[in-house]
């Protein structure tokens, strides 16, 4: 169905267009008159019209047509009296049915017959998907061809066409964050409509357990997320801890000292540290990091476990090193050259230059790179998933296990997903907490680098 | 007198102030140098856990193709060949395998052999059916724990409780090492196989092919839907709160952290619009709006750097501000554009965490062949390597982050011609 309806679409474009312009090539003829816009734009016009509509549909109905099915299936489903019925296990046993005719072996005489419902309903649906993306392409031929005529300003309409499809291209942004606003917040009331927010947001305990036994369902266990804020802001000053002074100082000499030969070097070896994907980090943190962890901490008498925030925290804090680095240096490359001169004519050194005057001015900018840099750490997912826990742990020791929001998230989605009980849905108010969060310090370090940058420029 | 007092705490002034200076200079250095460490120790861990992974260890085995047991004749028809009786054949080649061996021996030896051998010893008959009714030394692969142990991945002094081979079985693979039974050759099933339960025959090819759906409708996606919106957002969008708040919308979602992009597309592309789970065709659209900030952002850089005055001499010969720009600036945008796409994707590519929300984790043990069907992608097969508990995997896990980073260095690679080669100064 994807592929020949997407040939039957090529067909309509080329002959839609092909059509388009000898169509006006003779009108104009006919009256004697010359067109107002080249023949090319009538074209297109006729394309337009034979395209958007065409492909509406087919968006529409490769979204719907399965839901549509499934709920008319379901509605005339001859439900014996008595017995209790899983909806989704039901229509996934119609499916399978229907799909593969060998599955029927022991089946009961109502999904048998469900199941040719179903096929027949598809097949049904097959054909009156291919006949309407004819007759809505042949509708908008016909419209447009109406038009067709010398003194019809096409080009000005196509214009405003593409003007419009450019506004629709910009506003996928928009309609991205309207999406993620609105399905975090959606689960998250649900969620919030079986566990208390001052739970949630207060409580020290994190036991997202669901007793399996039938007659018991969800709502046991809870699901306090102090914990896990805490593991997660524990990975993160850890991982701060290594950024902050390796990136800045990095920075530093970069910017400063490093002859234009290092700068050149150095530069694009940290961006391939950045360009790095995190799981690659995960591995890594997972088979040298951790283990030389637990060794570190044995020899000092710590009892680590082997998936320590320690060492998630270290390797995050690689990862980030050039995301601070760069944005340091360009806000240390950023302070006019002005206040160092002054600096230097007083007498100062390098060290007291930078130390006294660059770093104060520069002070709001890296501020600024640093929340970026912690938003990016909250937000990191592989690493930690790997290479920290997935118990929830209350400690401020960084030898020990702990779990963070973005490993609940992974975790309560990764088994079978319901989306009936507060576990899953535990993870779409994490994921809301977490968008929050970076979001505000986005928010914060975007306004602080601006304002720094109007300043000095 | 009082004047060289003074001159001499000026110079040990200012010594201490330049040795300050050379240690501030210094400490910049060793940051930056411990920075490139890691990096370079990163990259060595995994191309020396990796590089063993590119090899697999096969075993001579003496196959007796008799008819009786195969239960076919020399004229069988390749119908018949296919229901061969070659697992009994196998049988018999292990309890032959070592002289004398009892019932329990030859349940060890058994486990020294991966359990693709079965389809090996029927392969090889199919492809030379004249074999029937003679011994055939036939290469086999072995099982993971004999090749894990020969690679030297996992230790043989451990107690033998605590070892996937026993004693009885590492004496075995020793005298097959003796009598030159055994060898180490390419590993082909590493590039030509899925994802598997048994590390000697699981491979990155399933994974690959996933990627490379996901980063096509990735590209298909965000490609036009970017130069659409950076064309609209440079050049003729009115400066009003609108298009702020566009713009605003675009930094912000450049920074949004992946996972919660992974949640839209369980939340609404599966659970609303209803798509099909674990397919490259949901993946690849999470990835599209995930890196349509960057892609954006990248695009716009370029058609800013296209000079004004090529518009405005377009405008001048009376073109329309719509032919101008599509004609003329467009087009010289097109490489800037190209690269910033590329390095889109290349993001794209190593993004892990967005996939598994929607499923693309699942175990699938065979290669995709379109864009709706169940697949993984080679970052998430990653993570699942680094997961498994079996020692043969981790070997896999690194091999295929070696080959994930070649395929980020060759993307890279294309962005850094792109530009140098079609790039003009103006």
């Amino acid at each position: 169905m994807f592929f020949w309806s997407l040939v039957l679409i090529a067909v309509g474009i080329f002959s839609s267009f092909i059509y388009g312009r000898s169509r006006i090539k003779l009108n104009s003829k006919k009256q004697g008159t010359k067109s107002k816009s080249l023949p090319n734009y009538y074209a297109q016009y006729v394309l337009m019209w034979c395209l958007f509509p065409a492909l509406i549909v087919y968006f529409s109905w490769a979204i719907f047509q399965e839901q549509i099915i499934q709920n008319i299936v379901i509605s005339n489903f001859e439900f014996i009296e008595g017995a209790a019925y899983n909806e989704g296990l039901l229509l996934a046993e119609i499916r399978n049915v229907a799909n593969n005719p060998s599955f029927a072996d022991g089946k009961s005489i109502e999904i048998i017959n469900a199941a040719s419902h179903y096929s027949s309903l598809r097949q049904i649906s097959q054909i009156s998907f291919y006949l309407s993306i004819i007759i809505i392409m042949l509708l908008g031929a016909l419209y447009a061809s109406r038009k067709l005529k010398p003194e019809f300003h096409a080009q000005h309409t196509i214009e405003r066409y593409i003007q419009y499809i450019l506004i629709f291209c910009s506003s996928v942004a928009i309609f991205t964050t309207i999406g993620i606003v609105f399905s975090l917040i959606f689960e998250s009331l649900r969620f919030f409509a079986e566990v208390s927010i001052f739970e949630f947001l207060f409580s020290t305990e994190w036991y997202p357990f669901i007793p399996i036994r039938e007659g018991q369902t969800a709502a046991e266990g809870s699901f306090g997320a102090v914990p896990i804020f805490a593991g997660t802001f524990l990975v993160m000053g850890v991982a701060m801890c290594v950024a902050a002074p390796l990136g800045l100082l990095t920075a530093i000499y970069l910017a400063e000292y490093a002859s234009q030969r290092v700068r050149k070097i150095v530069k694009p070896l940290l961006e391939i540290l950045a360009g790095i994907p995190t799981i690659v980090y995960g591995f890594f943190a997972f088979v040298s990091v951790a283990p030389f962890v637990k060794a570190f901490g044995q020899s000092i008498g710590i009892d680590a476990s082997p998936t320590s925030a320690l060492a998630a925290g270290m390797v995050m804090g690689v990862m980030i090193i050039p995301f601070i680095s760069s944005l340091s240096d360009d806000v240390i490359n950023s302070v006019p050259q002005s206040l160092r001169e002054g600096s230097f004519g007083i007498g100062a050194n390098k060290a007291e230059t930078i130390k006294k005057v660059i770093l104060p001015a520069a002070l709001p900018g890296i501020v600024g790179a640093f929340l970026l840099a912690i938003s990016r750490a909250i937000g990191e997912t592989m690493i930690v998933v790997v290479a920290a826990g997935t118990a929830p742990n209350l400690t401020g020791n960084p030898f020990e296990n702990v779990t963070t929001v973005t490993v609940q998230i992974v975790v309560a989605l990764i088994g079978d997903q319901e989306f009936d009980n507060p576990r899953t849905l535990s993870a779409f108010a994490l994921g809301l907490v977490l968008f929050v969060i970076t979001l505000f310090l986005n928010i914060i370090a975007l306004q602080i680098v601006k304002r720094y940058r109007e300043r000095y420029e | 007198m009082n004047n060289s007092v003074a001159k001499e705490k000026i110079v040990s002034l200012r010594k201490k102030r330049s040795l300050e200076d050379m240690r501030f200079k210094y400490y910049g250095f060793t940051a930056m140098c411990l920075s490139l460490a890691v990096l370079v120790f990163l990259l060595y861990t995994i191309f020396s856990k990796g590089y063993t992974a590119f090899q697999k260890t096969i075993v001579l085995l003496e196959v007796d193709y008799n008819q009786e047991v195969l239960k076919l004749t020399p004229d069988s028809s390749d119908e018949e060949m296919e229901k061969g009786k070659f697992f009994r054949v196998k049988k018999q080649a292990i309890e032959n395998f070592f002289p004398d061996l009892s019932k329990s021996d030859i349940k060890l030896v058994k486990k020294l052999f991966s359990i693709n051998v079965d389809k090996e010893i029927k392969d090889y008959f199919l492809d030379n059916p004249e074999v029937i009714n003679t011994k055939q030394q036939i290469w086999v692969t072995a099982h993971s724990d004999v090749d894990q142990l020969l690679k030297g991945n996992s230790r043989r002094d451990v107690p033998e409780d605590r070892r996937k081979l026993n004693d009885i079985q590492l004496s075995y693979v020793d005298q097959l090492v003796e009598e030159n039974r055994v060898k180490q050759v390419f590993n082909n099933f590493f590039f030509t196989k899925a994802d598997s339960r048994h590390p000697e025959i699981a491979g990155v090819a399933g994974s690959f092919m996933g990627s490379l759906f996901t980063l096509f409708t990735v590209f298909i996606l965000s490609f036009p839907i970017a130069i659409g919106a950076s064309v609209y957002l440079e050049e003729f969008a009115p400066k009003n709160r609108i298009t702020e708040l566009i713009e605003v919308n675009i930094s912000n979602l450049a920074a949004v952290p992946s996972i919660v992009f992974g949640l839209l597309g369980l939340g609404v592309l599966l659970n609303v619009f209803g798509l099909p789970r674990s397919t490259p065709l949901v993946g690849g659209s999470v990835l599209a709006l995930m890196t349509l900030p960057t892609i954006i952002i990248a695009c716009r850089a370029s058609l800013k750097a296209v000079p004004p005055s090529i518009k405005e001499g377009a405008l001048a010969v009376g073109a329309t501000k719509t032919q101008a720009v599509f004609h003329h600036v467009v087009p010289l945008a097109l490489p800037g554009t190209l690269t910033g796409t590329i390095i889109g994707l290349a993001q794209a590519l190593g993004e892990t965490a967005p996939l598994i929300m929607i499923g693309m984790i699942a175990f699938i043990p065979n290669i995709p062949t379109g864009l709706t069907e169940p697949s993984a992608a080679l970052p998430v097969q990653i993570y699942l390597w680094v997961e498994s508990a079996e020692r043969g995997f981790q070997e896999k896990s690194a091999a295929a982050i070696m080959v994930i980073l070649i395929f980020l260095f060759m993307m890279n690679a294309i962005a850094v011609f792109l530009r140098n080669r079609f790039e003009r100064k103006w």
